[in-house]
């Protein structure tokens, strides 16, 4: 469902002496359906960034990193644009959000904007949000002004309204409390038994182990870290 | 008679005029641009129309000027003396007998025949001007038929009086096509501007305007389905000769709100008289 | 599929000067498209030559009609151009007042694209104006009321509507929100993704703040100098910009 080939990524500094600074080379791993892969390795070395291109959020200098038939890097806007829709799903760490937009609209909104009828979205919204334990109270309220363990889980709720073939987590249990730490865990294996393949950041070591099938050091591809 | 050349201006604007005019019938509701000349009058008081009404008058014609709808108003009266004095045509008060009619603010109550022409004065003959001040635009929207602006102007009547309240100078449009001022006549008489016998040329002096509804035009008042045009009158008969079918003024005539309600076609209204009708404030 | 709008080489020159140079891309239907660049880059201009308001030095801006498929709107007649404006096409201006009459009412201003395209039945239009108040969140007992009793984030949503109205496919928006306070122009720009995401729009939002293009566009453009230094997904460009001038545009941006 998910394969790398041979991938690798540079940033060019322009404005700092157009210094080339090497974060990731030739990365090649593949994910099934049903699959779970943790991307581990030491802070630093690279595993946001290779999350963020498999997403197609950073660009990708050389290789092939196909997402079912699509080899993003050297898609069109529009196709990549269509896949994030349909299938590809991705957690991030960061909450954005239109300000004043209420909670259960921005939970709803990946699947209004797959064309489901507003009361059938809203309804998978207030289900989720009501197992991630947010108070009902709060749906009519914009989550900016929500606390970081809310905004994480309003975030998590949005990244599981509709059910992706491929999703990408970063960091899904962080800040959490054990109940919806537990919520989230039960998330992901609910989506990996539905077929879903999977690429996960996790620090929390007994969540990696409960969830992943493997581990891919994301360190021994970063030059300068492998050594 | 004078040292005037006939009917006032000279041989040469007299043809540039007259070519506006047949411009004009041949694209009819089309404002033709012509080269306005100042008149021994000042603007508002019907230069347009009597720069037209000099180009067609000949010196067998017969001549009638009306001021809403009276004869013997000053600005009528003075009109048809310019031209006793520098055309020396005959003159007459009689609608039916007359060759030329030369108006402000009414049609006749008789109607035309073939062989007349009816002479508007016109202040100012672009019906889209108060919506879209730009002379640029608005020619641009007549010749791209974009009328959708006259309408916003209906709709906003409507919106602010709950019904068509523009009740003078009431849009129309011309054979499917232009959107025409028919000058500041009652939306009475816009029942008469369509299939007319007689030629209809209306002149605009300020402006530098001639546009013209050649016999038998089609002519359309501006409407929604909703609100249709309706060419009202006060609900009366009038006082002096009890018609029921002409356009009444309404005169007060005493210092208690006394009213009576009178024609305001006098040729009409006298001809009536002397044929035997008679109204209820008749003396 | 085909492209709903498909730009290219578009070039102007004032004089000597580049207004825009060689501009080329494709649009499909229901994408959002940004283009940011500082001050002079050549961003209006290129909005204004796409939208018909000004006439190019060359290229082509084929659009893809209801009736006839993809035309260049170029070199079509007029007449043909101006029905585009006021049927497929919508543009919303920065200043609200460049894109109302002032001296009409609400309703009157939101009901003139639907007369000129040949409604004319008074109660129909009324209802759909009132309607579309009530989608740019206007209250209803506006309707009679002139815009210039309007706050400026009033106008620009009656401008709004007045825009929509008609059904376009395709939103010309011209910094749609600025000179707008910023809790005003965050109720602006939801409202906006709700009517891309509902009517299927696609738009093209000129635009010099970066957290608007973040929020509403798809893709982006980034332009200097009149001339395109880099393109793609919006978040690829803001996250991960290629070019000098881009990552210098990013940069300079305050967080807050």
């Amino acid at each position: 469902m998910i394969e790398l080939k041979d991938v690798s990524k540079t940033f060019t500094l322009h404005n700092q002496g157009s210094a080339v600074i090497e974060v990731i080379s030739d990365v090649s791993f593949a994910v099934v359906p049903g699959e779970c892969v943790a991307l581990t390795g030491a802070s630093g070395a690279g595993k946001s960034t290779l999350m963020r291109m498999i997403y197609g959020n950073y660009l990708t200098q050389a290789g092939e990193i196909r997402i079912g038939d699509l080899d993003i890097v050297r898609s069109e806007p529009r196709d990549l644009i269509k896949l994030r829709r349909d299938v590809l799903g991705y957690v991030s760490q960061f909450l954005r959000v239109v300000p004043r937009v209420p909670t259960l609209d921005v939970v709803a909104e990946p699947l209004r904007a797959l064309g489901v009828p507003a009361d059938e979205a809203q309804n998978r919204a207030s289900a989720l949000l009501t197992q991630l334990n947010i108070p009902e109270r709060l749906w009519s309220l914009s989550p900016t002004t929500f606390s970081g363990g809310e905004q994480q889980r309003v975030n998590i709720a949005r990244g599981f309204a509709h059910t992706y073939p491929a999703m990408l987590l970063d960091e899904p249990t962080a800040s959490l409390d054990a109940a919806n730490r537990e919520v989230v865990l039960s998330l992901i294996e609910d989506a990996k038994a539905r077929g879903a393949a999977i690429i996960g950041i996790f620090h929390d070591e007994a969540a990696r182990t409960r969830v992943c099938d493997r581990e891919i050091d994301v360190g021994r591809f970063t030059p300068g870290m492998a050594a | 008679m004078t040292e005037y050349n006939f009917a006032y201006l000279d041989e040469q604007t007299k043809r540039m005029i007259r070519r506006a005019i047949l411009k004009g019938l041949a694209i009819p509701g089309y404002q033709v641009p012509f080269a306005s000349r100042e008149m021994p009058m000042p603007y508002g008081w019907g230069t347009g129309g009597v720069q037209v009404s000099a180009a067609v008058l000949t010196p067998s014609d017969t001549f009638k000027v009306i001021d809403q709808g009276a004869d013997d108003t000053t600005n009528a009266v003075s009109i048809r003396t310019f031209f006793q004095r520098t055309a020396g045509v005959a003159t007459t008060t009689a609608t039916s007998d007359a060759t030329v009619i030369q108006t402000r603010h009414r049609i006749p109550e008789e109607p035309l025949h073939e062989g007349q022409i009816l002479v508007y004065q016109v202040p100012i003959p672009e019906p889209l001007r108060f919506l879209e001040p730009r002379e640029s635009e608005t020619r641009k929207m007549h010749s791209l038929e974009e009328y959708g602006l006259m309408h916003v102007k209906l709709y906003e009547d409507i919106s602010r009086h709950g019904h068509i309240a523009t009740s003078y100078a009431y849009p129309v449009k011309v054979e499917g096509r232009y959107v025409m001022d028919p000058s500041p006549i009652p939306k009475f008489d816009n029942a008469k501007l369509g299939d007319m016998a007689a030629i209809q040329l209306f002149g605009a002096g300020r402006e530098q305007r001639i546009y013209a509804l050649p016999p038998y035009t089609q002519v359309v008042s501006l409407d929604f389905e909703d609100h249709p045009f309706e060419a009202s009158k006060a609900d009366h008969l009038c006082g002096m000769c009890g018609a029921n079918d002409s356009y009444l003024d309404e005169l007060i005539i005493d210092d208690l709100g006394g009213r009576m309600f009178v024609c305001s076609d006098t040729d009409y209204c006298e001809a009536r008289q002397a044929a035997g009708h008679k109204g209820k404030d008749a003396a | 599929m085909t492209p709903l709008l498909s730009v290219q080489g578009i070039t102007k020159r004032y004089g000597a000067h580049i207004g825009c140079a060689d501009v080329s891309f494709d649009l499909y239907p229901g994408e959002v498209m940004g283009i940011v660049g500082e001050s002079g880059s050549g961003k209006s201009t290129l909005l204004n030559c796409m939208a018909g308001h000004l006439i190019p030095d060359a290229g082509q801006v084929v659009f893809d009609t209801r009736t006839d498929g993809p035309r260049d709107t170029i070199t079509m007649s007029e007449p043909e151009r101006r029905m585009l404006g006021r049927t497929d096409w919508a543009f919303v201006h920065q200043h609200a007042r460049d894109g109302l009459r002032m001296g009409v009412s609400a309703g009157g201003n939101v009901g003139e694209r639907l007369m000129a395209v040949g409604e004319r039945n008074y109660g129909d239009i009324r209802d759909k104006a009132t309607d579309w108040l009530g989608r740019v969140e206007i209250d209803a007992t506006r309707v009679d009321d002139r815009p210039t009793t309007f706050s400026g984030g009033m106008q620009q949503r009656l401008q709004i509507a007045r825009n929509l109205v008609t059904g376009p496919r395709l939103v010309f928006m011209d910094e749609p929100t600025g000179g707008l306070d910023v809790s005003v122009q965050a109720r602006l720009l939801d409202l906006l993704r709700g009517l891309v995401r509902d009517m299927g729009l696609s738009a093209i939002i000129v635009t010099h703040d970066l957290a608007v293009v973040r929020l509403l566009a798809d893709r982006l453009m980034v332009m200097k100098s009149g001339r395109v230094v880099e393109a793609g997904l919006t978040d690829q460009v803001l996250d991960d910009p290629q070019h000098a001038y881009s990552q210098l545009l990013v940069s300079s941006v305050l967080q807050v």
